[in-house]
């Protein structure tokens, strides 16, 4: 697909550098022009092109060659291609040396330009689809690959760096869908553990049971069908990390047992009575509000506050909405190339309706329509249309103001859904409502709002 | 009512472009009227001994008639743009004008025998291509299909004098687009 890649074309005289540019546009490139070196440095810093057409010659001190090692250091994978009117066997020889992909000399073959760009697509296509490939095959995010601009997300991964290489367990708190695996997988990779297993379970997938033996594996003849020895997930992850999803649904006898693995690392195969040690951290995660399950006894606390000894907490999508467009362009641009599609851009109009949705499946769901956007539409062009399966749930649904409410009560009410929305966290709600926490604490008091 | 106009520049093949026009109607469906461009003359480039393309497409957006959907002129002269040896036309991308030479379609120009058929069908070949970009329409991966890039006349004789059915298709997507 050509229409992914960008090409930027540099040239003093504008009449060069436009005709080319109509000329590659005709062929579906998106292309771009600068008229200097150093307009061309600039625009390489802010976007990624995949292919330079740089003028050798051109005035104001920075000419192609200085130009086209600028834009190298900026971005190495770049193909450079040197065009001249004035060709020499040295200009040649230096432009090649200095890293440029080709050299030609204008005006030059339409057919030559063409296998040209063509050569170096290809080339590109593969490179990126074997990194796509490699990357789905080890699932090896870091956590560079969290696309986010919002300063608590930044904050949230420079943490998730911080803490990579300790064994403290960690605890994710987040909506269903907001990326809490991508998040407990970065923090694997980020640390000293990355070599070593990753082992993901969801808890909430398996019945009890079924689950303490997932976890911590069986004896042969521990119970009707477990006709051999198995190890369990924790032994697998021994050296790594183990990832307990949904960590707020086990059963109060699992609590238990997982309890013990966290203060002694070691633990017992179910029906077996020789203890298994390990070395593995725990990364948990719930969309749950666990500090509410412990008030209100569903969950042990000793085990919660075993969990919680570094808290990550990830912001609903419809909390940093700034994240959406940035999200839904990133996903264009994988599923566009994983399903084959030529659909490469979204109408200002569908970014209205994503910006407007409220995205109670978080990321995971922006990913699904946008998904389904570009297998249903017709048009290089993600358009508002596209995304008409969001309309009916766009509509906000009618708020009114309850008869006979008093300040007091709405007060109340609008604290009590603040603090659930930020699961809990007085300092966080606090700011939200835009009072100081000693304010926050003393209305809490008076009006009983459970936290 | 939006016409197609072809226009003649002065020296141009009357009969061809007269093929031409019926050809570009009939693909179109849209109702074309005939123009006349007089001389490029002003586009000539005396260090290369051809024309430029472009000032040819800047003297035709100030020509283009009101009632004009799209202006495709057909001239004998030999086009090129700055950076490439020669072009077979151009045209504004989604805009309003275009331009086929028809000077290298011809198979004297490579010291082989006049072919008056192959001739046509290649002007045919390069006016659906250029008239397709009018219309928004990229180049296209199918070899076969008016919209894939030819750089030689070998290319051009390798494609049909049509649209494949996804170019088709975009066609009669796009706004006050053709009936294809």
């Amino acid at each position: 697909m050509k229409s992914h890649w960008q090409i930027l074309v540099v040239d003093d005289e504008e009449i060069m550098c436009e005709s080319l540019a109509a000329w590659l546009r005709e062929d579906g490139y998106a292309v771009d022009t600068a008229s200097s070196g150093r307009e061309a440095v600039e625009k390489s810093r802010l976007k990624d092109f995949a292919i330079y057409f740089v003028d050798l010659k051109m005035p104001g001190g920075m000419d192609g060659i200085e130009t086209m090692m600028q834009i190298r250091k900026l971005r190495p994978e770049a193909s450079i291609i040197i065009i001249t009117a004035y060709a020499t066997v040295d200009t040649a020889i230096t432009a090649m040396k200095e890293g440029a992909q080709e050299y030609i000399v204008k005006p030059c073959n339409p057919e030559e330009i063409s296998l040209l760009v063509n050569r170096i697509i290809k080339v590109k296509n593969l490179q990126r689809e074997n990194t796509i490939l490699r990357k789905k095959l080890t699932r090896q995010y870091s956590v560079h690959d969290v696309i986010s601009k919002n300063p608590r997300m930044r904050e949230i991964m420079d943490l998730a760096s911080d803490v990579a290489s300790l064994r403290s367990t960690v605890l994710i708190q987040g909506e269903s869908g907001t990326g809490k695996e991508l998040v407990a997988r970065a923090l694997h990779n980020a640390g000293d553990r990355a070599a070593k297993p990753f082992v993901a379970v969801s808890c909430a997938a398996l019945a009890e049971t079924l689950l303490e033996s997932e976890l911590f594996g069986h004896e042969k003849g521990s119970f009707t069908g477990a006709n051999q020895q198995k190890h369990g997930k924790f032994e697998m992850a021994d050296g790594g990390t183990i990832f307990l999803d949904e960590i707020g649904d086990i059963s109060p006898k699992l609590q238990v047992d997982l309890l013990r693995v966290l203060q002694d690392r070691a633990f017992y195969r179910v029906g077996g009575t020789q203890e298994v040690r390990v070395d593995v951290r725990v990364v948990a995660a719930t969309h749950v509000n666990l500090q509410q399950a412990v008030a209100e006894g569903r969950f042990r606390d000793d085990l919660f506050y075993r969990l919680n000894v570094i808290e990550i907490r990830i912001p609903p999508l419809r909390e940093r909405r700034e994240d959406i467009p940035l999200l839904a362009t990133h996903f264009v641009e994988r599923l566009a190339h994983e399903l084959a599609r030529n659909v490469n851009e979204l109408s200002e109009g569908a970014l209205r309706r994503l910006l407007d949705y409220n995205w109670p499946g978080n990321v995971r769901e922006l990913e699904n329509a946008v998904e389904r956007a570009i297998v249903t539409c017709r048009g290089r062009i993600l358009t508002e249309e596209d995304f008409g399966f969001l309309a009916q749930a766009t509509a906000t649904p009618a708020w009114s103001i309850p008869s006979g409410a008093t300040i007091q009560d709405m007060e109340k009410a609008l604290i009590t859904v603040t603090i659930q929305r930020t699961q809990g966290n007085i300092k966080e709600a606090a700011s939200v409502l835009g009072i100081d926490r000693s304010t926050l604490y003393e209305k809490i008091k008076r009006y009983e709002i459970p936290r | 009512m939006k016409y197609l106009y072809v226009g003649a520049t002065e020296e141009v093949d009357r009969d061809a472009v007269a093929a031409v026009s019926q050809r570009v109607e009939t693909e179109f469906g849209l109702p074309v009227r005939g123009m006349e461009i007089g001389s490029v003359d002003f586009a000539y480039d005396a260090g290369r001994g051809q024309y430029g393309s472009i000032p040819v497409l800047e003297m035709l957006l100030a020509r283009c008639p009101a009632d004009a959907a799209k202006l495709l002129a057909v001239t004998d002269r030999d086009l090129f743009i700055p950076v490439l040896t020669f072009v077979f036309g151009q045209a504004q991308l989604g805009g309003r004008v275009g331009v086929v030479s028809l000077a290298r379609l011809r198979q004297e120009f490579y010291g082989l025998a006049a072919n008056r058929e192959v001739f046509l069908k290649r002007a045919y070949k390069e006016a659906l291509h250029e008239t397709g970009h009018l219309f928004g329409l990229v180049h296209c991966a199918e070899r076969k299909c008016a919209m894939s890039l030819a750089t030689t006349v070998r290319q051009i004789d390798l494609k049909d004098d049509a649209f494949c059915a996804p170019c088709a298709a975009r066609l009669r997507r796009h706004p006050g687009g053709p009936n294809v």
